[in-house]
């Protein structure tokens, strides 16, 4: 059997004409993926491959891992609900409704991510676009810490560098692609210009292209640092303002490192500038398949997009007070549920130790790091595939996912109901 | 079953002015007798149908990027859950959950959002959906979209008929938004239009045709509901004349001029800023096919936000607050900046006059509606500050002499001397609005209506009796008593499906697989799960 238009959750592209290729319950072929929607969709089958839940390592049923899950959460003083970037926004509000109902703190990847073009976003607010605006106006694109060949390897050829769109009839041939990193990346060949700048200094070649794009007159030595030339940095400053549509694409090279937060509210200043002398936008290289859909979803529930916390019975807001990597790291948490995803593997050695520490609680796929260490394991069907549901790409566009392979496990938002269910049965008997 | 004993009972569409009378619902509808069940003795009270909200931006993109940018906003106003309640924030740009309580709270039952692009439309309904208490529906953002700009452009009326039908069922949307048409396209390359005869940029359409198509557009398909526009210029000093100019161009066809306060000043720059309500209010007195709402000015802080993006980004330029812009592909723009208005500022002193004039000079408030444009010029928990200013003309000329000189020398405010009835309050805010949507089991109580009935004290003060309802009844059942909310219960969503010839998607499918960035097999919203609880309101072709 044969599924067209299939809306890929791997990565923030969610490309959405994908075509499936089912037999014997079992996906066998897909066509029009990357090969990391490719790696992700082949395999997955009707079949029980792995216990519906664990508990303590042992093999459980639904019903005795959601019992055991709802006793340590409604147990815990200070419990941290994380992930949810990989799962669908239905599951997402139950996760939400789940905090709020314990007084949890709840976070998402993106704290771990671009929470840095959130916090720019708070300071400087973001002049941005769809995807379908780079495709149909962009002449000039800049890629600054972004590697898409390796991240989000359709990005180049669906949105971005080569198609052909409104306005950009000969498609590759009307763009000019720059590439700005600390070193050539994979993505360096599909760029025009590469500017290799030094480790740590984003922020100052941003601020010089500022300096420049407002007319001011910089020494040679002011950008010394920068590992680049006045003469690049002029010439970059000179095709932004002479470009008649011009994106900057942000990835986690500029979020992740020295300055963080500096470093995207200076991007995103930067473009702002740049309306002084034509169109720009600037775009986060989401990540995860869904990241985008629960920062939506925290967002219209709660006001804030990561690193909420409802211990005062309304929602507050604080990045380094109630994001994963702090409440973990500083001995906080003391119950934890993880949903879609692996922070064990991924955050700071003494995050994770405490994840392993206190009682957790996991829902996904399958196993993962974070399944080792997890008290009780919940296996849960896979977005897109065999669960439906809203995603959002790393535009904000809402798509669909659909379900097209049954599956003998339940889903995340099935299963966080059902925990809700529970806690609050167990809540009203307090 | 319900019935509400010794209330005088306002309710204009079917010419009850406070007359003494029980009200009866049954089955979540108003009927002519309900000999058992519970009944409320409402001595000494107000009843009136649910307020209607008309315009506010309550859902989609354009309203959680405007939550997402201020955390500042939201320590204004902490809602904690209760046993019953989700938690959630205020003040200007409230959390999904916050927004629906404090509506139903302040006797509102029905809500619009007043501007969704299609291609978000799943966003909105999933907001919607996490609205509760309420029904709500929204309006289509359709006034520089590629199909609807390229069919006036080549003249091909059938197809873009079917457009907008296809189009409104694609996303499960109430009615055809219009703003800053043509400006907004130009935009994607940082220009604008400011006349009604300047062209589009991706079709060479001007602002004129694409009101007067949609405007025949919506009554061959027989849409409950008038274009709704918010017009070119809006926020510029001497926009009025563009706002005449819209009203003019589209002859006789109905059309809302929506938020009119902000396209309702004279002058040629802020210098000479001064109001343009007299004019728009004597052209809309002389001509039966317009509607407008307010968009009243309060004082205070507010977001901003709107798909006019350039006029947002003019207002970034002016206040230097930080911006949001967001280019919709094929479809729209959007923009958001947080502002304040401010008593002691002349401008902002001129706008606050204007909204009330609008609603004071306007005599027939069948035509004129209570908003705020809410985040814009204000947040929608201030209508009952709004209502006390209508109400009450020595309260209005007592604020009015705490605020800017320029209210009193750039206005007429100072010189009306109308006061709104409680009659008029209950058209303006419940009524008229339910009459111009086209929903006609809303905002009366009459039997066979929603059973959405608000119930006041009569109280010296209006703004007290406004702000606290004693009880607010949605679909027969008691929602909220004395500021409580006692019942959280999901509302529903009003949507249109005028019907269209399946042609048109043979007709739009090339360019739509050109130039949009999803399939056009995934555009559609799935009904079953973005519109769980819908009803359709038929269409009416003449």
């Amino acid at each position: 059997m044969q599924i067209d238009h299939v809306v890929c959750a791997f990565c923030g592209c969610v490309c959405d004409d994908l075509t499936v290729t089912l037999e014997d319950g079992r996906v066998t072929g897909v066509k029009q993926a990357c090969a990391l929607g490719r790696a992700w969709l082949l395999g997955h089958s009707a079949e029980a491959d792995q216990p519906p839940a664990l508990i303590d390592g042992q093999p459980a049923s639904l019903e005795e891992a959601v019992e055991v899950a709802a006793q340590i959460l409604s147990q815990a003083r200070y419990p941290l609900i994380y992930g949810l970037s990989s799962t669908y926004c239905e599951a997402q509000r139950q996760a939400v409704a789940l905090a709020d109902l314990l007084g949890a703190t709840i976070d998402c990847c993106t704290s771990v991510c671009h929470g840095p073009s959130g916090i720019a976003m708070q300071v400087v607010g973001e002049p941005t676009c769809t995807l379908g605006e780079v495709k149909n106006r962009a002449d000039l694109l800049i890629y600054w810490g972004s590697n898409p060949a390796e991240s989000h390897p359709l990005h180049f050829a669906r949105y971005a560098v080569t198609p052909k769109g409104l306005f950009i009839p000969r498609g590759r041939k009307d763009r000019t692609v720059v590439l700005v990193d600390v070193r050539p990346t994979a993505s360096a060949r599909a760029a025009d210009i590469f500017l290799q700048i030094k480790p740590g200094r984003d922020f100052e070649c941003l601020w010089a292209l500022r300096a420049l794009i407002r007319g001011l007159d910089l020494e040679e030595s002011a950008v010394a640092d920068t590992g680049l030339t006045l003469a690049q940095l002029q010439d970059l400053a000179g095709r932004m303002k002479s470009c008649r549509f011009g994106v900057l694409f942000v990835g986690q090279g500029l979020t992740q490192s020295r300055g963080k937060q500096m470093n995207t509210a200076a991007a995103f200043m930067l473009v702002r500038d740049l309306y002084a002398h034509t169109k720009f936008a600037v775009i986060p290289m989401r990540g995860h398949g869904n990241v985008t859909g629960i920062d939506n979803v925290l967002s219209w529930q709660t006001g804030y997009p990561f690193g909420v916390n409802f211990s005062r019975g309304y929602p507050r807001f604080n990045p380094g007070e109630f994001t994963a990597v702090d409440v973990l790291g500083r001995g906080e948490a003391d119950a934890a549920l993880i949903v879609a995803s692996d922070p064990v593997a991924t955050l700071p050695r003494v995050a994770a130790r405490r994840l392993a520490q206190i009682p957790t609680v996991a829902l996904d796929t399958h196993g993962s790091e974070t399944t080792k260490v997890a008290r009780v394991v919940i296996t849960t069907a896979p977005a897109g595939i065999s669960a439906e549901g809203t995603i959002y790409r790393m535009d904000n566009v809402p798509l669909r996912l659909r379900k097209f392979l049954p599956s003998p496990y339940p889903s995340d938002e099935e299963v966080l109901g059902r925990i809700v269910e529970r806690v609050t049965q167990l809540r009203a008997r307090n | 079953m319900l019935r509400i004993i010794n209330g005088e009972v306002y309710d204009p569409l079917n010419g009850v002015n406070g007359e003494v009378r029980d009200v009866c619902a049954a089955d979540g509808k108003i009927v002519s007798e309900a000999p058992d069940g519970k009944v409320i003795d409402a001595q000494g009270m107000v009843v009136m149908p649910g307020g209607i909200e008309f315009h506010a931006h309550v859902a989609g993109g354009k309203v959680n990027a405007g939550r997402k940018m201020r955390p500042e906003d939201h320590r204004e106003m902490a809602i904690p859950r209760t046993p019953l309640t989700r938690s959630g924030v205020g003040h200007t740009v409230p959390s999904t959950f916050a927004t629906g309580y404090h509506f139903a709270q302040l006797g509102y039952t029905t809500v619009m959002e007043a501007a969704g692009p299609p291609l978000g439309a799943r966003h909105v309904h999933e907001e919607l959906n996490d609205i509760p208490i309420l029904d709500k529906g929204f309006f289509v953002l359709m006034g520089n979209n590629y199909f609807v700009l390229k069919f006036i452009a080549e003249g091909d009326f059938a197809r873009l008929k079917d457009y907008v039908a296809w189009l409104l069922e694609a996303t499960g949307g109430y009615a055809i938004k219009i703003v800053n048409p043509a400006g907004v396209d130009t935009w994607k390359w940082g220009r604008n239009v400011n006349s009604l005869d300047d062209p589009a940029d991706t079709f060479p359409v001007t602002p004129r045709q694409i009101v007067v198509n949609l405007a025949r557009v919506q009554q061959e398909l027989g849409l409950p509901h008038t274009i709704h526009v918010h017009c070119n210029n809006l926020g510029v000093p001497g926009n009025a004349q563009i706002t005449l100019q819209t009203m003019q161009a589209v002859g006789d066809l109905p059309i809302h001029v929506t938020h009119a306060q902000f396209n309702g000043y004279g002058g040629t720059g802020w210098g000479d800023f001064h109001s343009g309500a007299p004019e728009l209010a004597a052209y809309v007195n002389e001509h039966k096919n317009v509607t407008v709402d307010m968009g009243q000015v309060v004082f205070g802080p507010v977001t901003t936000m709107t798909a006019d993006g350039p006029w947002q980004y003019r207002l970034y330029q002016l206040s230097g607050h930080k911006w949001v812009n967001c280019d919709v592909e094929m479809e729209t723009s959007a923009g958001i900046v947080p502002y304040r208005f401010s008593k002691r500022n002349a401008v902002n002193a001129v706008q606050w006059a204007v909204g009330l004039e609008l609603a004071l000079l306007i005599e027939d408030p069948w035509r004129v509606f209570l908003t705020t444009d809410h985040p814009n010029g204000g947040p929608f928990h201030a209508y009952p500050d709004i209502i006390k200013l209508l109400l009450d003309r020595d309260h209005r000329a007592e604020v009015l002499e705490g605020v800017h000189r320029g209210a009193q020398k750039r206005s007429s405010l100072k010189d009306l001397h109308r006061e709104y009835s409680l009659f008029e309050i209950a058209i303006i805010t419940r009524a008229g609005p339910a009459r111009a949507l086209g929903l006609r089991q809303k905002g009366h109580l009459g039997p066979g209506a929603d059973a959405d009935i608000a119930i006041y004290s009569k109280a010296a003060d209006p703004k007290e009796m406004f702000a606290r309802p004693r009880y607010v009844i949605k679909a027969g059942e008691i929602v909220a008593q004395d500021g409580r909310i006692v019942q959280d219960k999901p509302g529903r969503t009003f949507y249109v499906a005028p019907g269209y010839d399946r042609q048109i998607e043979s007709a739009i499918r090339d360019d739509f697989e050109k130039y949009y960035t999803v399939s056009f097999e995934n555009y559609p919203v799935q009904f079953d799960h973005y519109l769980p609880h819908r009803v359709a309101v038929s269409c009416v072709r003449e």
